[in-house]
């Protein structure tokens, strides 16, 4: 049993705010991913947990232990630094084996977990090097390593994959997955890249300007987003968001945004009744688009295109929408000119709209 | 979408005293405090208190082997400003800490780039060449003392053999040679100094810099001033104040060779001091006072090169 | 062709002013080697050239070795620079280290403060100082130096120190407090052995600087016997006006072979040390 909580916790620096009032509740097994943008406080709330910060107020509790005041070293955890923080005049081996040594763990048995561990990680060739002598991934492994060799109850990543090639990240996230799965220890993880916190977590929490925006999971967080904010960090390209007037008629609501008309979904027409104006957001792959007129249909729109991005799965096409550019998803092979007319249609199922002042979801 | 959760978990009891303790100790204030006291602690004894009890003693005729003195106010100040040996302790100083910089400077920078090229025994020269600023001043000053001595200089030897003078040299019989005698040793033990901190800065300098100038067309002159200086500028400024600090404050190279004789005309502010309160008189009162004087130009000299380097690190 | 005015140009710009400097530079350590190996017969003959050694002896390394209180004057440098060293070295290191790494109210006045007792030349400090030491009780002790000299090492090995400590990644020793270490066990256990070099370089500046040191050492101790060599060999072998340049180059020899020898042995870490303190204070 070894769940995290977060209870009420604010950690103040000079009077900067780096996390404020934070509560969070991550489960036994669970692997939680904190993601955000550079100095949203995801790193200090790590610090905090870890017991290198210590909390300005509130508590933090690991299992069934209130940790707030007991040092890093009796907090039974272990966590995998950025820059990895492999001890330079240790061997890989003896880098695994500090903390148990510490703990004074018997020599065999430190030796049998070593061992076994660097099996698993596929770095038991590596034991006697020194850190210097390896590359970048070993490094990462080797670091990854001295965290599980100890068996502690949570695991802390403060972005563990930053350092790595674009090609080994990839990778290497997929193993992160099938190691945390098959060890089952709680994990927190620290990333500002959203990628990463959607394939990893079971659950996200989004961070922004040290309050949490919202804990989901990827799936509900990229459908739901409770916020603004939320709606245009996770995902990418991000999603479009323009402002539209609200237009109530007979049976139906409009939501109208320059020259283009949209009809709000039946089941929110209530919500949206409140408002005048509100935030419409689509994501690109809920703008579908094609080139030229196509025969006419409902809910059709034509809107000149301005760049052409082809990705190769896919091709984004930007858009000269009513209020700014609108970023459009389409099939990779599809052929578009810029300065055409293109046909757009929405998933209008798939709407997002947002209150202006607060910029919480309406739906 | 957040929980409230701390319910769920039975909370410990407060923290013991201990606990308490031990967290206190752990503290970041609490340790660095404590790592520090030991240093603190022996500077402050050894330091602020007799900088403070020296402060006291120059307003005192305390003597050596008196237990106490009568305040006397800034008489001692009063009196050493009529001294005529005072005075030319003051001259004498000043020349010795001041006029003697830029000759460090010049052969310093000379020898660092000298230094920078590459030659065979490169590393062992460089080595060799810092040894009159490492070996003890007292025991090379003693070298000196022979090579300036009134029948065995080797100089005095040296010139009458090649028939450039008649008789020996006096080097250090009058104030006039003496002072240029204590000088010359003074360029001597610190030109190694300024050389090996050039020669830090020179090291830093970028090579592209240099291929970059020369592709320009500028001339080793034309680099030295454009590229070299502009970097070693720093190193520059902040080993001077050093030099002129310690030169100032200096003791062990005049004491050996002159004691400040001829009739003490070669006195610089540390043997002069020495002298008052210590050696002869035991006037450890004028003697303070004497020290102390020396106080306003090393905290002018300190507060600039404070300021340049809080410039330099920012 | 292009060679030979390479190659003049090289002597004219490179080795012949490398020459004088040389020359400029060790003269006065050949002086103190020939006299201290010269007959005292030939040293007084005028007629023969004096600065070549015909016919050398080891004489005057006996003499001082059997008639002078030079081994007690060694002894006692050692006891005083490895006593005043060590002291130096250990307030330095934690005097550093919390310099360098702990966040703390007053930390850059502290900080400040030991750049300016750097500043502070003992001969401003040494008359009201020696009656702090017979106050104490020190008088005539090793520890008179041994307490006094660290005045002058803890201030600049400190600074050194904190420079070197920062260079450290904070994180190395966060993730070995992670690993169930405390903050003294991560210090000697990780930051320690990597600040390894600055030790050094700071224990080879404190040691050249108490052998070195001369002021204290002549005001503070009283007796021949409890003298340290600078001391000694300046007040104790010249005595009225009678030079015994023989014994005297000897000691002055001996005197500055340990200093040169831990400085060749560690001239990087001298070097650095040096330039960490022109640059950085």
């Amino acid at each position: 049993m070894a769940q995290v909580i977060y209870d009420h916790v604010t950690k103040r620096f000079d009077g900067v705010i780096a996390v404020n009032d934070l509560n969070l509740e991550v489960k036994d097994g669970e692997f939680l991913v904190l993601v955000g943008p550079s100095g949203c406080g995801k790193t200090t709330a790590l610090r905090c947990l870890a017991g290198l910060e210590e909390v300005t107020s509130g508590d933090i509790i690991i299992g069934d232990r209130v940790v707030t005041y007991v040092p890093p070293k009796d907090r039974d955890i272990a966590m995998v630094f950025q820059n990895y923080a492999l001890y330079p005049h240790m061997t890989v081996y003896e880098n695994m084996a500090f903390g148990l040594k510490l703990r004074k763990v018997p020599k065999q048995e430190i030796d049998r977990r070593v061992k076994e561990v660097a099996e698993m990680l596929g770095i038991q060739d590596l034991l006697n090097r020194k850190p210097r002598q390896l590359s970048g991934g070993q490094r990462q492994r080797v670091a990854l390593g001295r965290a599980i060799v100890r068996e502690p109850q949570v695991f802390l990543m403060d972005e563990p994959l930053s350092n790595l090639d674009a090609k080994l990240r990839v990778q290497t996230r997929g193993e992160l997955i099938k190691l945390q799965r098959r060890l089952g220890v709680t994990t927190i993880y620290v990333t500002h890249d959203q990628v990463e916190a959607m394939t990893m977590g079971h659950r996200i929490a989004v961070m922004n300007q040290g309050v949490l925006q919202q804990l989901d999971t990827p799936e509900n967080l990229y459908d739901h987003p409770a916020n603004l904010f939320v709606a245009t960090f996770i995902g990418s390209p991000a999603m479009n968001i323009f402002p539209a007037r609200v237009v109530p008629g007979e049976g139906t609501v409009r939501l109208v945004a320059g020259d283009v008309t949209l009809e709000a979904p039946a089941e929110h027409r209530n919500r949206l009744a409140e408002y005048r104006e509100v935030l419409v957001g689509i994501r690109p792959e809920d703008l579908l688009v094609q080139p030229g007129s196509v025969a006419t249909e409902d809910r059709q729109l034509r809107l000149p295109v301005e760049i052409v991005e082809p990705l190769g799965s896919e091709t984004l096409v930007h858009l000269r929408g009513p209020n700014g550019t609108l970023v459009a998803k389409a099939e990779p092979h599809v052929h578009f000119s810029v300065g055409e007319l293109a046909s757009v249609r929405l998933r209008i199922e798939h709407l997002h709209a947002f209150d202006p002042q607060t910029e919480l979801a309406l739906f | 979408m957040t929980t409230a959760p701390a319910s769920a978990v039975a909370r410990t009891t407060a923290l013991t005293w201990r606990e308490r303790v031990r967290h206190w100790m752990e503290s970041e204030p609490v340790l660095a405090y404590l790592f520090m006291s030991p240093g603190w602690i022996i500077l402050l004894l050894f330091m602020s208190y007799p900088f403070f009890l020296g402060i006291w003693f120059s307003l005192t005729d305390r003597m050596v082997g008196l237990p106490t003195g009568e305040f006397v106010g800034l008489r001692n100040y009063r009196e050493l400003l009529h001294d005529r040996v005072f005075h030319l302790t003051v001259i004498n100083t000043f020349i010795y800490g001041f006029v003697t910089v830029p000759f460090k400077l010049l052969l310093g920078l000379l020898l660092a780039l000298l230094l920078n090229q590459v030659f065979p025994l490169r590393n062992v020269l460089r080595a060799a060449l810092l040894l009159p600023w490492i070996v003890p001043t007292a025991l090379s000053s003693l070298a000196w003392l022979m090579l300036y001595d009134a029948v065995l200089s080797p100089f005095s030897w040296l010139l009458k053999n090649w028939g450039l003078i008649e008789s020996n040299i006096a080097f250090l019989g009058s104030r006039t040679n003496a002072i240029i005698s204590l000088c010359v040793a003074n360029i001597w033990r610190g030109t190694p100094f300024f050389a090996v901190a050039i020669l830090a800065g020179l090291q830093a300098v970028p090579q592209e810099l240099h291929e970059a100038a020369a592709i320009e067309g500028a001339n080793a002159v034309q680099r030295f001033f454009a590229v070299t200086l502009p970097v070693i500028k720093g190193i520059i400024v902040i080993t001077t104040l050093f030099s002129i600090i310690w030169t100032f404050a200096d003791f062990q190279l005049v004491y050996v060779l002159t004691k400040g004789g001829p009739a003490n005309s070669t006195h610089i502010f540390g043997t002069f001091a020495w002298q008052e309160g210590i050696g002869g008189a035991g006037k450890l009162g004028m003697g303070a006072a004497v020290s102390l004087y020396m106080f306003p130009v090393l905290a002018v000299l300190s507060a600039i090169l404070l300021r340049y380097v809080r410039s330099q690190e920012a | 062709m292009v060679g030979s005015n390479r190659l003049s140009s090289r002597l004219l710009f490179l080795y012949i002013p490398l020459l004088l400097f040389t020359i400029f530079l060790l003269f006065p350590f050949y002086w103190m080697l020939i006299i201290s190996l010269k007959p005292n017969s030939l040293l007084l003959n005028m007629r023969i050239n004096p600065l070549i050694l015909t016919q050398f002896t080891l004489e005057h390394y006996r003499y001082l070795f059997t008639n002078t209180d030079f081994p007690r004057w060694a002894l006692n440098t050692a006891i005083v620079t490895f006593g005043a060293t060590f002291l130096a070295l250990t307030s330095s290191i934690l005097m550093g280290y919390a310099l360098g790494r702990f966040r703390f109210r007053g930390g850059n006045l502290a900080g400040t403060l030991v750049f300016l007792a750097y500043l502070i030349p003992p001969t401003l400090l040494f008359i009201p100082l020696s009656q702090v030491v017979a106050r104490f009780g020190l008088y005539n002790t090793y520890w008179a130096l041994i307490l006094t000299y660290p005045t002058f090492l803890i201030p600049f090995a400190s600074w050194l120190l904190m420079g070197y400590f920062r260079t450290i990644p904070r994180e190395l020793e966060e993730c070995a407090m992670i690993d169930g270490a405390s903050r003294v066990q991560a210090m000697w256990r990780i930051i320690l052995p990597l600040a390894l070099p600055g030790v050094l370089s700071a224990f080879i500046f404190s040691f050249t600087l108490s052998w070195n040191e001369f002021l204290y050492a002549l005001v503070f101790m009283g007796s021949g016997q409890m003298k340290t060599i600078p001391v000694g060999t300046v007040s104790d072998l010249i005595r009225a006006d009678v030079f015994q340049w023989g014994p005297l180059m000897a000691a002055a020899m001996l005197g500055s072979v340990p200093v040169a020898v831990a400085y060749m042995f560690f001239v990087d870490q001298y070097v650095s040390g040096l330039t960490a303190g022109a640059v950085k204070g």
